[in-house]
């Protein structure tokens, strides 16, 4: 099939004009129609990040324990006695509007191919969700059908592959509302010496593709997630893939094993752009040239042609180099897992990928045209107006603030109620419950904490994982909002009692044609650059995913972090509930007035995301301070010093407080009294959601080595209280602020997501 | 003595049943592939939970084919000892090793969680280590696990005390309340009429340290072990 590569064609590509004259003058011809699609996927903002490599450079992306920098598949860190840790984050957004269940179900089993590509297991997956509101009057019933749907597809996909979904974070804002975000993370372990890459080095070495057979799915999957949708975006569905995690877990095992055998020299998995981009980054990697006959390779209908094969992103799908000789030994290894592996091309000298089909050259395309010269943008920036602004401490704003008209007679008891039951606030376990999180028995603290603790059986280590995102505050000042979910990431992470080692990072965005859009992507990155440092957190991985806008509007900016600490003994680890009467309580850190942007202002003053937006002001972080914060507690855990520990955001001092009072397994639920100073205002004081803060519990006699700690490490300790009773109780000053009985508390708090998504969780189950 | 472990393609809790039968209860244990039929060097073996075959058509539909499942019957016919659990569980029921089926849960969805099981019976080789009526913490992991079986069936299981775990709430109550997925008088798990081929929904091996929550499992193994010591 020749067609005609009218200006219709080259556009329906996404390729711009000037790019398809980069393309003719790198090849010194026109293009095949089987190469027009070659470089409209490769060049594709999904593939190319064209967008985003100029600003990508500026993040920190080495350290002492990093073995695998961005560039592979996913990235490897080394957490001590030759064992390292691979994790990546990736968006499925886009899909996942378009067939929630699918979309969501291939996005888990994508991001767990790049995990085991790298020669690792998988043993934990997390998803960040963001939906829009479950009540609104317009898209309520939609986002209900999309939160069932996406869940109902990560379990699909999780479950019966056997990977411990172990928890994550699912947010609601009407932001999200035509298009929800759900990025996925996997994390597998694997020995420092055993670390495969994406290289087809070795010429003359056999290619050999493995897996589920090619079909015409997902064609142009990479080019749709690089436009923004309209009204006919469901129209694409044929675009999305269908997963089969059966399919799955056996090309898990036979990949695994045909390492082990020793006979493989480097692999890669078929994600976006299937055979395309496995090939030319396998050769790009290694400076060799390829050379593949689509004739052999294993299709699932007759009569597809060259470019549906190269185009293809039919799922479950690899590509490996074998040691020349040793074919047979990965052919039998495949066979036993009733799986497709076949010689399909040679790595070759030279730099180019050629592609045939019947004994016609189709494709023959140096692979660096591919890669390398790929259009890089630097795009235009425009800081929008008006300009964001910080919280600070000492500010006019803050005095304002301060004196915010106290609602006379407000029932603060009511309040918090009302918050426990919100859905940002509320309990997630019907989510995390439809996840088996326990599978292959590491989990050692449940879905439900601050992070979620998994250990490494082979030694005494375990690994703290958590995610995070903010878009209110990114889209109030990105650079400060950066700052901040990384801050809070790492913070999550210590109150496990885990030491913060390394991020990955899914960077949601709408256009980045769009100017204002492209200055808060610039300045997230500066902002989280300057955090990572901070904690010594570098990035290893990652995904970018423009184009986040439908009918022409746009997310909020959504960097979400992937966020692994590390544990030394397993024994030490800690967890936020309440565990003895009597114990203390204190708070690390200080509370000011942060309330402009927060879920008390969003839930009881009832200010829409976009005015909190235009007039608020997101909390000013100190990273020093939020380090001595850290510090202290991580002191003070790894000393076996602390009852519990419990990161103190969204909601503020009272939600926090509450959380640690609710149940959990092997504790009942336990009150505590807490008396707070009247500083700020009373508001304020239960509901603001100041940064740098940590609530923990202790026994009496580690009071002297916790005050001891807290001052070494410059950090702020304030006793605010001792566990006990059925109720919580708060004073601020003299005023009986809050008491409430936990029971109701905990009551509203567990069954209001199950209650608002009974109807649509019934239907999704009967599909 | 020694254990097997049977992996089917899909099966995923095949690792964690190896890791508590070799650290936990430090007994040798192997893997068998479902192609190999050979069990004549084991005592017993387990059919670990996952989603063989994927569950496509049935939980436990399409394993029941497997080659070695015809050496499974023979085996539990010479009176040595089989152990399902969950998808193990399934594909007992399927292969008819076990009376009864498990379909949907009555609320559609997968559930994963920590429940409670009441020990129906401390007269099998698993329990015999146990309390009759006690209570144990054992986490569940399934969408197909609401046992149903004729009336038959039930009477004979009751009548030959062959209901082994029903679940129950913290007190040992056995309430519709604690009843997790629907099962027919709370079933959780049963055993044959000769008493060595158990299957069950809970998952004991998940319930084997302090660390993971619960411990609670572990005498379903060591029960087993002391018998198989017993009778060695």
């Amino acid at each position: 099939m020749q067609e005609q590569l009218t200006p219709e064609v080259i556009s329906a590509h996404n390729l711009t004009t000037e790019e398809f004259d980069r393309i003719k003058s790198l090849l010194d011809r026109e293009p095949t129609f089987v190469e027009l699609g070659i470089f409209s996927v490769m060049w594709s903002e999904h593939c190319s990040y064209k967008s985003s490599r100029v600003h990508l450079k500026r993040l920190p992306t080495t350290g002492d324990r990093i073995v695998v920098p961005p560039g592979e598949n996913a990235g490897v860190v080394d957490v001590g006695d030759d064992w390292c840790v691979a994790f990546k984050i990736e968006s499925h957004n886009h899909p996942s509007f378009i067939e929630p269940f699918q979309g969501a179900a291939t996005g888990v089993g994508g991001i767990l191919r790049d995990v085991f590509t790298m020669g690792a297991r998988p043993i934990a997956a997390m998803n960040s969700l963001r939906f829009g509101s479950l009540d609104h009057p317009q898209h309520g019933r939609r986002n209900r059908s999309l939160l069932a749907g996406v869940v109902g597809g990560i379990a699909h996909y999780g479950n019966a592959f056997g990977v411990a979904t172990v928890g994550g974070e699912v947010a609601f804002d009407d932001a999200y509302s035509l298009n929800p975000l759900v990025n996925a993370f996997a994390l597998g372990i694997l020995k420092r010496n055993q670390i495969f890459f994406g290289k087809a080095s070795g010429v003359g070495n056999p290619i050999l593709y493995v897996g589920a057979k090619t079909g015409r799915d997902g064609i142009h999957g990479a080019t749709m997630a690089s436009a923004e949708f309209d009204e006919e975006a469901l129209e694409k569905r044929p675009t999305v893939q269908v997963g089969d995690p059966f399919l799955e877990k056996l090309l898990l095992e036979a990949c695994l094993e045909a390492m082990r055998s020793g006979a493989v020299a480097g692999i890669q998995d078929m994600g976006a752009a299937g055979l395309t981009s496995s090939s030319c980054e396998m050769a790009s990697r290694a400076g060799t040239g390829v050379e593949i006959d689509l004739t052999l390779v294993p299709q699932r209908e007759g009569g597809m042609t060259a470019y549906e094969m190269m185009l293809s992103e039919s799922q479950e799908r690899m590509v490996i180099v074998a040691h020349s000789g040793r074919e047979r030994e990965v052919i039998d290894i495949f066979r036993k897992w009733d799986l497709d592996a076949v010689v399909i091309g040679r790595v070759r000298e030279g730099h180019n990928m050629r592609v045939l089909h019947h004994g016609e050259t189709v494709a023959d395309i140096p692979v660096a045209a591919l890669t390398d010269e790929a259009p890089l943008y630097e795009r235009p920036m425009a800081q929008p107006s008006p300009k964001s602004k910080v919280q600070s401490p000492k500010s006019e704003d803050q005095k304002n603030q301060g004196q915010r008209p106290e609602t006379k007679g407000q029932d603060n008891n009511e309040a918090l109620l009302k918050l426990l039951a919100s859905p940002n606030l509320a309990s997630k376990q019907f989510v995390y419950r439809q996840y088996d999180h326990m599978v292959r028995t590491n989990t050692a603290v449940l879905p439900g904490a601050d992070a979620a603790v998994v250990r490494i059986k082979e030694t005494r280590r375990a690994l703290a994982v958590t995610l995070d995102g903010n878009g209110r505050y990114c889209a109030a000042n990105p650079r400060e909002g950066a700052k901040l979910i990384v801050a809070e990431a790492a913070r999550n992470v210590v109150c496990v009692g885990a030491r913060p080692l390394a991020i990955t990072n899914c960077l949601n965005f709408a256009s980045p044609e769009r100017p204002e859009v492209m200055w808060s992507f610039s300045e997230v990155i500066d902002g989280m650059a300057e955090a990572c440092r901070v904690f010594n957190t570098p990035v290893v991985s990652g995904n970018v995913s423009f184009y986040n806008e439908t009918e022409g509007r746009g997310i909020l900016p959504t960097p979400v972090i992937g966020m692994i600490g590390l544990i030394e003994d397993v024994r030490l680890v800690v967890q936020p509930g309440f565990r003895q009467p009597r114990d203390l309580i204190a708070l690390l850190g200080t509370t000011a007035d942060d309330l402009s942007i927060s879920e008390y202002t969003a839930v009881i003053d009832g200010v829409s995301t976009s005015e909190m937006i235009a007039n608020g002001a997101v909390p000013a972080i100190d990273l020093q301070l939020e380090r001595a914060v850290q510090n202290a507690c991580l002191a003070a855990a790894e000393s076996g010093l602390l009852r519990s520990a419990h990161d103190c955001s969204d909601g503020g001092l009272a939600v926090a407080l509450a959380e640690c009072c609710f149940s959990s397994l092997n504790r009942p639920a336990l009150g505590a009294n807490i008396s707070l100073t009247d500083v700020l205002p009373v508001t304020p004081t239960l509901f603001s959601e100041t940064p740098s803060r940590i609530i923990i519990s202790f026994a009496d006699s580690a009071r002297p080595e916790i005050e001891n700690i807290a001052q070494r490490e410059n950090c702020p300790l304030t006793l605010i209280g001792e566990v006990g009773g059925d109720n919580l109780q708060i004073k601020v000053g003299n005023e009986k602020t809050i008491s409430a009985n936990l029971a109701e508390l905990e009551n509203a708090w567990r069954n209001s997501l199950p209650k608002k998504l009974e109807a649509e969780v019934m239907a999704a189950g009967r599909e | 003595m020694k254990f097997g472990i049977i992996v089917f393609p899909g099966s995923n809790c095949d690792h964690d049943a190896y890791h508590v039968i070799s650290k936990q209860v430090g007994q040798p244990v192997d893997f068998i592939w479902h192609r190999d039929t050979n069990l004549s060097s084991y005592d017993a073996v387990i059919i670990p939970g996952g989603f063989s075959y994927g569950d496509y058509l049935r939980a436990g539909a399409l394993a029941r084919f497997s080659p070695v499942m015809e050496s499974v019957k023979k085996f539990a016919a010479s009176g040595r000892f089989v152990l399902g659990i969950c998808n193990g569980f399934q594909i007992l029921c399927e292969a008819g090793l076990l009376p009864g089926a498990l379909i949907r849960n009555r609320d559609l969805h997968f559930i994963c969680e920590h429940i409670y099981v009441r020990v129906e019976t401390s007269d099998t080789p698993y329990t015999n280590e146990l309390q009759t009526g006690s209570v144990r913490r054992i986490p569940i992991a399934h969408a197909e696990g609401n046992y149903v079986c004729d009336d038959e069936t039930l009477e004979a299981l009751r009548r030959d005390d062959r209901i082994v775990f029903r679940y129950c709430d913290a007190d040992g109550n056995v309430t519709a309340a604690a009843n997790p997925n629907g099962s027919r008088e709370n079933i959780a798990g049963i055993c044959n009429d000769t008493r060595n081929v158990l299957g069950l929904m809970p998952h004991p091996e998940r319930a084997c340290e302090d660390l993971l929550g619960s411990s609670d499992g572990r005498d379903i193994f060591r029960s087993l072990a002391a018998t198989l010591a017993l009778a060695a």
